[in-house]
């Protein structure tokens, strides 16, 4: 038997839904990453997920990002196109962000340090962001990432925005 | 019987003559089996499972340490975690039993009836039959007893301390180290991501391709630590057929579609009234609420990312009714 894994992408997703008997639609808080990601300005850090403090963030790349930095390890998940993750080893993390906050930080300029190397991840890659580093991604066509995260500056929620109101 | 009071009065009985299975005891619970059915007798009545249903159940139960909250085998019967004691009820989530007084529950300390409930999989699986494997790839479970599967359902749950993949962690998943492409995932891509480390970082310029650590997961419904963010844990899981249980949420629970297509049946926690059907597609993420239980199921093996949050002072706020129901006010 032949079988056909079915994915997503920002040119082809079809969303499912909440199809209520007796409850509210918004309890699930139901959206789609890659309606999400079409519906964002790039490297916006859009929360599709959140529990207690933690958090999913969708990101639309394209184009290069800026510089960020965080205080604990971070994951990015390519879940469509390209991405170059460019990673350097800050020389002084805790002035380039503060080691008790939480989150991804953007940094002013060019952060100073030396380069630890760079990986390349597409649709269904996971990079590790680590903590003491400063990251940024570069992609030439539009992609659509995960990053599992800590609520943090810039982070975006637009729940209303995002997710399903009304039953199917 | 208090609830609080601990119960006691383990007990592992020599096989039947006849099927060749033993029988076991915990509290005021007792457990047979015979060539199609388990049998769980307590004080208010007798309940009947298929124990091929059974043991699927039982394996998750056993293999996730009680997991998080409600592990309901099916309507009727499940334990209740409550981290580092746990109950085994009869009919306690179910509107019909509890108006009618059938239902019963015990308190047990966890360890003593993981031992039980260990024995009593390693026992109750026979040669052949995997309880984590989808119908299509395992043996039977029916029939007198044949042998056991212990290299089966004695597997330990992947948890990556970290990420998957980095030096002294979980490891990738290859045919060298014994996980071959499942036939469902066989199109799906191989490839690793392009990694340039400078010198001396080799151990922290990293990634993996998670979807073809899927691909290659052996088991069903069994989630793995893939990438760890203090208390926030991806894990990962490839699922098909139908989830064993029915999972009661204690606390808010994510789930993001990575392939194909589950559709979840919830229903209400306590009485196990339907509430709704959730339809996830890829990129589709949506949250459990805490009230409900949620029971997946999935035509095709499909990816999906369970995401937990394991911070230890849940169970205090579960405990005190802080815990929110739902994660976000849309």
């Amino acid at each position: 038997m032949t079988t056909v894994t079915q994915l997503g992408s920002l040119k082809d997703y079809r969303p499912g839904g909440v199809q209520v008997i007796d409850d509210d639609p918004r309890n699930y808080v139901f959206s789609n990453i890659f309606d999400v990601a079409n519906r964002s300005a790039p490297y916006e850090r859009v929360a599709v997920g959140k529990n207690f403090e933690y958090l999913i963030e969708c990101l639309r790349a394209e184009g290069t990002s800026d510089w960020y930095a965080c205080a604990h390890d971070e994951f990015a998940v390519c879940m469509d196109g390209l991405v170059r993750v460019e990673l350097l080893k800050l020389d002084d993390p805790d002035d380039a962000v503060d080691p008790g906050s939480t989150g991804g930080h953007k940094l002013s300029g060019a952060p100073k340090g030396k380069p630890m190397g760079w990986s390349k991840i597409k649709r269904g890659h996971m990079a590790l962001l680590p903590v003491g580093s400063a990251y940024r991604f570069v992609a030439d066509s539009p992609a659509c990432m995960i990053i599992q995260t800590i609520q943090g500056p810039e982070t975006i929620e637009r729940w209303a925005d995002i997710c399903q109101t009304e039953s199917l | 019987m208090d609830t609080k009071t601990l119960a006691s009065g383990f007990e592992v009985k020599a096989a039947d003559n006849e099927t060749g299975y033993r029988s076991y005891k915990a509290g005021s619970f007792s457990f047979s089996r015979d060539g199609y059915f388990a049998y769980i007798d307590h004080p208010n009545g007798r309940h009947i499972m298929s124990i091929d249903a059974f043991l699927r159940a039982l394996m998750r139960d056993v293999a996730w340490g009680f997991f998080y909250g409600t592990v309901n085998f099916d309507s009727v019967f499940g334990t209740t975690n409550y981290y580092g004691e746990v109950e085994m009820f009869a009919g306690l989530y179910n509107d019909a039993y509890t108006k009618a007084g059938r239902d019963y529950v015990e308190r047990f300390k966890s360890e003593d009836l993981m031992k039980i409930f260990r024995e009593m999989i390693s026992d109750w699986t026979v040669d052949g039959y995997d309880p984590f494997a989808a119908p299509m790839e395992t043996g039977s479970a029916w029939g007198p007893k044949a042998g056991n599967n212990d290299e089966a359902v004695e597997r330990k749950r992947v948890t990556a301390k970290r990420m998957v993949g980095l030096p002294g962690d979980t490891p990738v998943r290859t045919d060298a180290n014994g996980y071959s492409v499942n036939r469902m995932f066989a199109d799906v891509d191989q490839s690793e991501p392009e990694v340039h480390a400078e010198p001396g970082f080799e151990a922290e310029v990293s990634a993996f391709n998670l979807f073809a650590y899927l691909s290659r997961s052996d088991v069903t419904w069994n989630p793995s630590v893939s990438s760890v963010v203090k208390a926030s844990l991806f894990c990962p899981t490839s699922e098909e057929y139908i989830l064993p249980i029915e999972h009661g949420n204690d606390r808010c629970e994510w789930f993001l579609q990575m392939s194909d297509e589950i559709t979840w049946q919830i229903k209400d926690g306590k009485t196990g009234k339907p509430r709704a059907q959730v339809i996830c597609r890829p990129g589709d993420i949506c949250c459990m609420p805490a009230d409900i239980r949620h029971q997946g199921y999935s035509p095709k093996r499909s990816m999906l990312l369970v995401w937990e949050n394991a911070s230890p002072e849940i169970p205090d706020l579960i405990r005190e009714g802080k815990a929110p129901v739902v994660s976000v006010k849309v």
